[in-house]
């Protein structure tokens, strides 16, 4: 119910939104929690397990219970807490984990099953036959425990990544984290403060404690407007941070538009990696309960919740409420109840010697209470007193167990908690995470003077390292009271009593785990599911801890603690992955004859990052081979044009450049005349084939090299390492131009006819013979002219550049068709090398060698060279070893298949028969019948040779003849005329 | 006999406003990679010599608008807007690379925020003042980017993927906006 | 992760290309024993602790550098540009 005159909601403007159907009116400033608590609604979820009626347990981002699905449709948001959501007009949420309804859940006769449902049930149960567990057990359990679902939509909300860089990164903007940026702030640092919640302040704007003599919330607003206006500061609001990581960086999470009805550009939610150089972690503490029979009844949670409810949305949780505590926050609760006219029912302190003077509330010391009662909600709650079993009437409890400090982050990089007896919790071991000092509640300083002065402390240690001035900051004035806390985590009895309320975790079930042997809490952990899902054990780790140490007869600090791993909230993989969703997954590379391919109706496929026409489909074609072969027609008997622009071409300048292209290619370039090109082979240095290409001469020391498009980055990699790594007193330069330049390959009887068309000066077989480069003026522009064949025929390689690209490209398919040829694309492109045996990295796929391929001989024994002393190893020279071969189908079965085996005839096909396999297939017009490359054990010497080729994944199998690995103009004379 | 057309890196002129950044297409003139074989004193007395620019240090540019040297690199520099002179050649490698680049203007109050969505480098004025230039990345794309004056950007990548530039500019600038 | 590049500065781990030990720099003769090659190509320490290892500033200026880190604390002791490293051996 909400309460008068409490609160810093916006009473000024109602909200509404919808929860399971109905419509409810809450606040701006409103959670989902606070504003179903102001409308009496407490029932909010079932548990995972057990289908348990369960409401919020705590105020904030820890929450484990109400759990709640936003949106709808594909936009449907599962697993969001209540406690975090904002509401907004025409905000639609659901109940989550519940059918047919929240008040009515079928799948709660687990509960009523729950003797055979504890811990390890599944293990144990579901164990045989094994089979059954993909098939039966795992869909079965999945559909009946649970938290919500995806829609299985495509979701088009739209996520955000961004970096923010700072100074200093301050963790929490409580009374420590406030006062650290502040002071950091004044001294001219440059601040990063970030909050997750709406509102910055901390507890501060949950108590009703006092700051420099005002209202602790008022201090937390001015001082949060005092940094707002500061340019030194940035303030984030709604951000999480989620993970420390190494060398100062840290992820967060923002939640940009959950709370905004509507979005229009802006992203759901931003993923930030944020590197700073300093940090301060003042994430606060969160309180625990404790466990005791039916403690899970909705109406039941933290003392601390029901402050943050009262004193910051202003909002009772129950009518009557009791409070259950082993700590002075106990009264603090009922102080805060009472002054806002709410009637406690009984404060329980379980302290015998609890110090409590003149209240205005009955008192029970040193009882506590063994048990709840009620149906769907909270009715009563007994408690086992010093005479015996009393029975109170309360519809809400407040409970308090101590409080646990947000430790986690300082765990991020394999550092672990040390336990303090004093606070009965674990508390940051220094140093954990370098260049990050926690500060206040998080340290275990539980006052908040210890908080401000823990927080300013800190803000001058991190200045100091930064090097930084500190500005003289004022400390405020503020309580300073103790914090006395006998520990109390279960409360004995029978029945189950809840340590992780979103698993369903009981003492029973962790006690069992001890006596299975489960005795290192990262078994029991996973063997009970305790602190697994949503929260990570947030509220219920350490009382889970402390009854695994009972039970197996050790202290706290012996029984140790699980491992925090970021992210400390859920993020969605979305956030994290965003920007890389649709155009974003990859940068989409475009030649400059791409429009145009488009228009001519090809089919663009990927290669690398850029994309190549398929084939040029006309008129009445109606697959993709009668279009190829018309195309590899083109090039045999008249003319093909083809964008080659993809290769990687790079420029290598320099006195040394010659010696650079020796010791990269297993062949000699330095003996290479001006104005010619020479075919080149890359080794890896472990003897096996990098890449392959032509590389031409331009200058007595300058030189174009030209890489596969595929290899393009690697090999220019590749050459940074030699003349940085191996040889840095070289005098070259190494220069990428593949983008500066457009080029396409002119090919076919046909290709100097048309080449002569754009030339200023024609050329003739004198002028410019095969292998020849050297500029040329085309169709006015200044380009360059490389007599080179991919396709074996007589062919050249026109180049301008890349701004003329397009109407170049426009001009060659006009002219050759003008000539009976055309466009080709790179199904032709590919047949026509398999055609001549010319290999691609279907071939030097990584294991193959220079001998391998047939190339042996390029290797150059005159000079060193890259990989040439393990080329040399008797290993990779073995004539045993697969080299590349053809192959032709000689059965009835026509149709070859790339990554296909082969195998003896008769052999049977399986692996210890392997005597080779298929690189690569095309149909050859020329030859009548598919073709390919393979490679083949003894290969070149087993030319007439039928074998088998069995192609298991596409169950293909055909007869086929080893032959030699080229299949049209074995002479080579074509590409001289 | 035909002529050859240019082409811009974008089919439509590249010019737009979204909140409070703007992204325009820049022509920069001639684009030249200078690369100095050894040490870099000859290179900058001809560059100073026949284009009156210094040849910039690591993470600097030199000249402004209509002649500039950016730093492109380790022992490179790109001299943008001037043909470059011959002389230049006898220092090292002088790589025309004029249609390699695809060249943006992002202006604006929000500028900074936006490139803060796509490229992993501090970029506000106090860390990246007018005459820095670095190389970096934008998303995926290798980059080039200059501040030019107080709240605009030079940012190059290579040409083909002018597009994919423009798309994630626009949509970080959008999101930006949207912000409020 | 953060590299601090003797060029660019501090950047990003994604900016980075990891190649491995920087065992590399120093290539063996061409006619050196077997064994020396089969240590150059193929072993490798797996420290618990202070490491070499070679990365590439792809995306930045391009230089090769030698990163000398704990591979238990992930703390970075040292980046020097591999032309120097090699320069200073020679």
């Amino acid at each position: 119910m909400r309460v008068a005159n409490k609160g810093l909601v916006d009473r000024s403007k109602p909200v509404s939104f919808r929860f399971d159907g109905t419509s409810y009116a809450g606040f701006a400033g409103d959670t989902v929690a606070s504003a179903l608590l102001a409308n009496e609604v407490r029932l909010m979820g079932r548990s995972f397990k057990y289908h348990r009626p369960r409401g919020v347990i705590t105020a904030g981002s820890e929450e484990p219970n109400a759990l709640i699905t936003t949106g709808s449709g594909a936009q449907a948001e599962p697993n969001v807490r209540a406690t975090v959501q904002e509401i907004y007009d025409g905000l639609v949420t659901r109940s989550q984990n519940a059918w047919p309804s929240l008040g009515f859940d079928v799948m709660a006769v687990n509960d009523l099953a729950s003797g055979f449902l504890g811990a390890g049930f599944y293990y144990k149960t579901f164990m045989w036959p094994k089979k059954f567990w993909e098939a039966v057990y795992e869909p079965i359990i999945r559909k009946a425990a649970g938290l919500g679902a995806l829609s299985g939509a495509h979701n088009p909300d739209t996520y955000e990544r961004a970096y923010a860089f700072c100074d200093l990164l301050v963790i929490g903007a409580g009374p420590a984290g406030l006062m650290a940026a502040l002071t950091a702030a004044r001294s001219g640092a440059d601040v990063i403060l970030a909050d997750e919640d709406a509102l910055m302040g901390g507890r501060l704007n949950a108590e009703t404690l006092e700051v420099a003599g005002k209202p602790g919330h008022i201090w937390a607003a001015e001082t949060v407007a005092e940094l707002a206006a500061m340019e030194n500061v940035r303030l984030m609001t709604r951000t999480t941070v989620t993970g420390a990581y190494d060398g100062g960086m840290y992820g967060a999470v923002e939640r940009v538009s959950q709370h905004r009805p509507l979005r229009g550009a802006a992203p759901l939610e931003t993923f930030w990696r944020i590197a700073a150089r300093q940090s301060i972690l003042a994430a606060g503490a969160l309180e625990r309960p404790v466990a005791f029979q039916n403690n899970d009844r909705p109406g039941i949670m933290t003392a601390s919740a029901v402050r943050s409810y009262l004193n910051r949305w202003g909002v009772s949780p129950g009518k009557q409420v009791a409070i259950f505590g082993n700590n002075d926050d106990a009264h603090r609760t009922a102080r805060d109840l009472r002054a806002a006219g709410v009637h406690v029912a009984a404060v329980i302190d379980s302290r015998h010697d609890a110090d409590i003077e003149g209240t205005d509330y009955p008192v029970y010391r040193g009882a506590q209470v063994c048990n709840s009662g009620g149906r769907m909600e909270l009715e009563s709650i007994s408690l086992r007193t010093t005479s015996g079993i009393v029975n109170i009437q309360a519809d809400c409890l407040a409970v308090s167990g101590g409080w646990n400090p947000t430790v986690h982050m300082t765990c991020h990089m394999n550092g672990r908690p040390t336990w303090s007896p004093a606070i009965q919790a674990f508390v940051p071991t220094v140093g954990s995470v370098p260049d990050m000092t926690a500060a206040g509640a998080c340290n275990g300083v539980f006052s908040t003077h210890g908080c401000l002065e823990a927080g300013q402390q800190a803000a001058v240690a991190a200045l100091g390292a930064l090097g930084r001035k500190i500005a003289a900051v004022d400390l405020p004035q503020a309580e300073d009271s103790p914090y006395n806390l006998s520990p109390l985590w279960a409360v004995a009895g029978k029945g189950r009593a809840w340590l992780d309320f979103q698993n369903d975790v009981s003492v029973k079930d962790v006690k069992q785990a001890a006596v299975e042997n489960f005795r290192s809490v990262e078994h029991m952990k996973r063997y009970t599911t305790q602190g697994m899902a949503t929260d990570q054990g947030k509220s219920s780790n350490v009382m889970a801890l402390a009854v695994l140490a009972d039970a197996t007869g050790r202290g706290i600090p012996e029984t140790g603690t699980t491992t925090f791993r970021p992210p400390y909230v859920p993020v969605a993989i979305a956030a994290m992955g965003a920007g890389a969703q649709g155009k974003g997954f990859a940068p989409e590379r475009l030649t400059t004859s791409h429009a145009q391919s488009v228009r001519m109706g090809a089919p663009m496929i990927e290669a690398g990052l850029w994309y190549r026409p398929s084939y040029f489909p006309r008129g009445d074609e109606r697959t993709w081979r009668q279009s190829c072969d018309r195309e590899v027609g083109f090039v045999r008997n008249t003319v093909g044009v083809c964008d080659v622009s993809t290769l990687g071409k790079i420029d290598i300048q320099g006195p040394d450049a010659a010696a650079l292209l020796d010791f990269v290619y297993t062949n000699m370039f330095s003996t290479l005349k001006v104005g010619r090109v020479r075919y080149g082979l890359m080794l890896r240095e472990d003897g096996h084939v990098m890449d392959d290409g032509t590389c031409a001469r331009l200058g007595e020391t300058r030189y174009l090299m030209t890489t596969t498009t595929a290899a393009a980055g690697a090999v220019m990699r590749h050459l940074e390492f030699v003349t940085q790594c191996l040889h840095p007193e070289w005098q070259v330069k190494i220069t990428s131009v593949t983008e500066h330049w457009a080029q396409f390959a002119v090919a076919g009887p046909q290709a100097r006819t048309l080449v002569n068309g754009l030339l200023d000066q024609p050329i003739d077989n004198e002028s410019w013979p095969f292998m020849a480069c050297g500029p040329a003026t085309v169709l006015g522009v200044a380009g360059r002219l490389f007599r080179i064949s991919f396709s074996g025929e007589h062919a050249y390689e026109v180049a301008v550049p890349a701004r003329y690209g397009a109407s170049l490209f426009g001009e060659l398919v006009r002219r050759a068709e003008g000539l009976g040829g055309g466009a080709y694309g790179m199904e032709a492109l590919n047949v026509l090398r398999i055609e001549k045996g010319h290999i691609t990295h279907a071939e030097i796929h990584g294991r193959t060698t220079a001998f391998d391929i047939g190339m042996g001989r390029m290797v150059s024994d005159k000079k060193d060279c890259i990989g040439k002393t393990m080329s040399e190893r008797p290993g990779l020279m073995d004539p045993e070893r697969e080299q590349l071969v053809g192959l032709r189908p000689i059965g009835a079965v026509k149709q070859l298949s790339a990554g296909a085996h082969l195998f003896d005839s008769g052999a049977e096909a399986v692996a210890e028969n392997d005597q080779g396999y298929v690189t690569s297939v095309g149909f050859s017009p020329d030859v009548g019948t598919f073709i390919g490359l393979g490679f083949v054990q003894r290969g070149p010497e087993r030319y007439g040779e039928a074998m088998r080729m069995v192609d298991h994944l596409r169950g293909l199998e055909a007869e086929v003849e080893i032959c030699a690995p080229v299949f049209v103009d074995p002479e080579g004379g074509r590409t001289r005329g | 006999m035909g002529e050859l057309q240019a082409a811009r890196p974008w089919a439509e002129r590249l010019d737009v406003s979204i909140g409070r950044s703007a992204l325009v297409e820049v022509d920069l003139g001639h684009l030249t990679v200078l690369a100095p074989f050894g040490a870099e004193a000859g290179m900058t007395e001809a560059l100073s010599a026949a284009h009156g620019l210094g040849f910039p240090k690591p993470n600097r540019a030199t000249g402004k608008d209509g002649g500039r040297c950016i730093w492109f690199g380790r022992g490179e520099a790109l001299l943008i807007g001037p043909a470059p002179d011959a002389s230049l050649a006898d220092h090292g490698a002088s790589v025309d690379v004029l249609d390699a680049w695809a060249a943006v203007s992002l202006s604006g109050a929000a500028a900074v925020d936006v490139l803060a969505r796509l490229v992993p480098v501090d970029l506000r004025e106090g860390a990246f003042k007018r005459g820095h230039s670095i190389r970096t990345q934008v998303m995926h794309m290798s980059a080039s980017i200059t501040r030019t004056g107080k709240d605009s950007f030079l940012i190059l990548v290579f040409r083909s993927m002018a597009g994919t530039l423009s798309h994630d500019l626009k949509q970080a600038m959008a999101a930006v906006a949207a912000r409020g | 992760m953060r590299i601090n590049c003797p060029i660019c500065g501090d950047r990003d781990r994604r900016e980075y290309y990891y190649q491995g030990a920087a065992v590399t720099l120093d290539r063996p003769a061409p006619d050196a024993e077997e064994a020396v090659w089969e240590d150059y190509l193929h072993l490798r320490e797996n420290p618990a602790g202070r490491t070499r290892d070679l990365w590439h500033h792809e995306g930045g200026c391009g230089a090769w550098v030698v990163v000398t880190r704990d591979t238990v604390s992930h703390k970075i002791f040292e980046v020097a540009l591999a032309a120097d490293v090699k320069g200073a051996a020679r």
